[in-house]
């Protein structure tokens, strides 16, 4: 049997509310179906499911706050003859509590096996909570009220959506902050060709296909990964590179706050697949209604802030990845080649890199791989 | 298409593409992009959709010619012509 449980969408996330149940016992799930609607620091997300089989049974009502991790459903693989699901209801059943007590060196705590599985699942110290059962031990009722109160609390000190998007980039950029020693390079990449061959594939679309300049610079930015795929890559006790090239691409939120969605395989797709993607992604980005995959896949990140006229941008990385890039404003400066001084249309790229997974040559490889696929736009 | 209907359909455009955002309190003057913190993907869907409403195809190299409503009136009447 599988299990199907509360996904991570990011280093931010603790937990969700689980809001709706889209598949019910019986039903048959493939991979990339959506199996529930929760409710995120990030907005109301579909969760999609990874395994095919048959549902078997869901664990968590609606309505409830879930951690990651926490088991959601069972699962019928399709391959394997049904057995009968698994009975777990242990949260739901009325059952006689039994009371233990617990000895630690400092303190003793009574409480019914029950109430420590919760307390346990979610995360509440029983040291903190007052017994009301028998000889002052704590039970199912009290860790129901201790979560009802922290349930409220939080309620409370987060009450809108960007309010709960800010926690949600404090939360990422702290821990990355904390955790990932980064290095910083930058490179003044010439934009010229890559500008004048857009501006003439543009002229052959229709306005509602026009390509932004962004769309080459991630097509530039997906081929350079294949030639140091130590960037895009995952740190986990160790450097994971990822087979798969999917950049996460930041969308400010005009009230404050930002969301990374995942443009998946970046690298097979062309300059128009990429911009349909974005045409896709970027409105419900804003709108907070993206899926689990989306918000979960990202392999490298790509900060494109010069396009509201910062001329150089230094990211901070958003863990576990190991990278950010950073496109600054492209504007016309002068600029020498081969002893002759021009008007060119410049841009500051910059590179965050992991110093644990990555050291600044990997990075500057990458930087001048940029700068050479920049200068073949019809190569991309 | 007269200056207050033409000032009043792109009022209804910036407000389709920037929800958020109020662009009836956007001055005939004031640069579009930078008031309502409008970035290239949101104001290339309001090329489009200024193109939809009003037949008037913008080319890239024009889009600095449409960056205040009085401007973007201006070019529109101008290419109407």
């Amino acid at each position: 049997m599988i299990e199907f449980q509360m996904p991570s969408l990011g280093a931010d996330m603790e937990d969700g509310t689980l809001i709706e149940w889209k598949k019910k016992p019986g039903d048959v799930v493939k991979r990339g179906d959506i199996i529930a609607e929760v409710d995120t620091q990030k907005g109301l997300i579909e969760i999609e499911v990874f395994d095919e089989g048959t549902i078997a049974e869901l664990l968590i009502q609606e309505g409830t706050k879930v951690p990651v991790g926490t088991k959601m459903a069972l699962i019928q693989p399709s391959t394997i003859e049904a057995e009968k699901p698994i009975e777990l209801h242990p949260i739901m059943e009325k059952i006689s509590e039994p009371i233990i007590e617990e000895k630690t060196d400092t303190i003793s705590i009574k409480a019914s096996p029950l109430a420590k599985k919760m307390a346990q699942e979610n995360h509440i110290d029983l040291s903190k909570i007052i017994g009301t059962g028998p000889d002052g031990a704590i039970t199912k009722e009290d860790i129901d009220a201790s979560i009802k109160q922290s349930e409220t609390a939080e309620t409370e000190k987060i009450s809108t959506p960007s309010e709960a998007i800010r926690m949600a980039v404090a939360a990422a950029m702290s821990k990355s902050n904390r955790e990932i020693p980064h290095y910083y390079l930058e490179k003044k990449i010439d934009m010229t060709k890559a500008l004048a061959w857009l501006q003439e594939a543009n002229k052959q679309r229709t306005v509602a296909n026009r390509l932004l300049p962004v769309v080459l610079f991630i097509k530039a930015m997906a081929k350079s990964l294949k030639e140091v795929p130590d960037l895009n890559a995952v740190w986990e006790n160790g450097l994971l590179q990822k087979t798969e090239i999917n950049i996460g691409f930041v969308v400010s939120l005009r009230n404050g706050g930002i969301i990374v969605p995942a443009i998946p395989q970046s690298d097979t797709k062309n300059a128009d697949e990429i911009m349909t993607a974005l045409n896709d992604l970027i409105p419900r980005a804003r709108a907070l209604k993206l899926r689990s995959s989306e918000l979960s896949s990202s392999t490298i990140t790509l900060t494109n802030l010069g396009d509201a006229g910062a001329d150089t941008v230094f990211g901070i990385i958003y863990p576990p990845q190991v990278a950010i890039v950073g496109l600054g404003n492209i504007t016309e400066q002068p600029f020498a080649e081969n002893g002759m001084l021009g008007i060119r249309s410049l841009a500051n790229v910059t590179l965050a890199g992991d110093h644990r997974a990555t050291d600044g040559l990997t990075g500057s490889r990458f930087l001048s791989s940029l700068d050479k696929n920049l200068q073949n736009p019809e190569a991309l | 298409m007269n200056s207050e209907i033409l000032h009043q359909t792109i009022i209804v455009l910036l407000q389709q593409i920037a929800p958020d955002t109020v662009p009836a309190t956007l001055k005939l003057e004031e640069n579009i992009r930078e008031t309502l913190n409008i970035d290239s993907f949101d104001f290339l869907q309001f090329v489009i959709l200024l193109h939809e409403k009003t037949g008037v195809e913008i080319p890239e190299e024009d889009y600095g010619k449409i960056n205040t409503i009085q401007n973007a009136i201006t070019y529109i009447q101008n290419k109407s012509l």
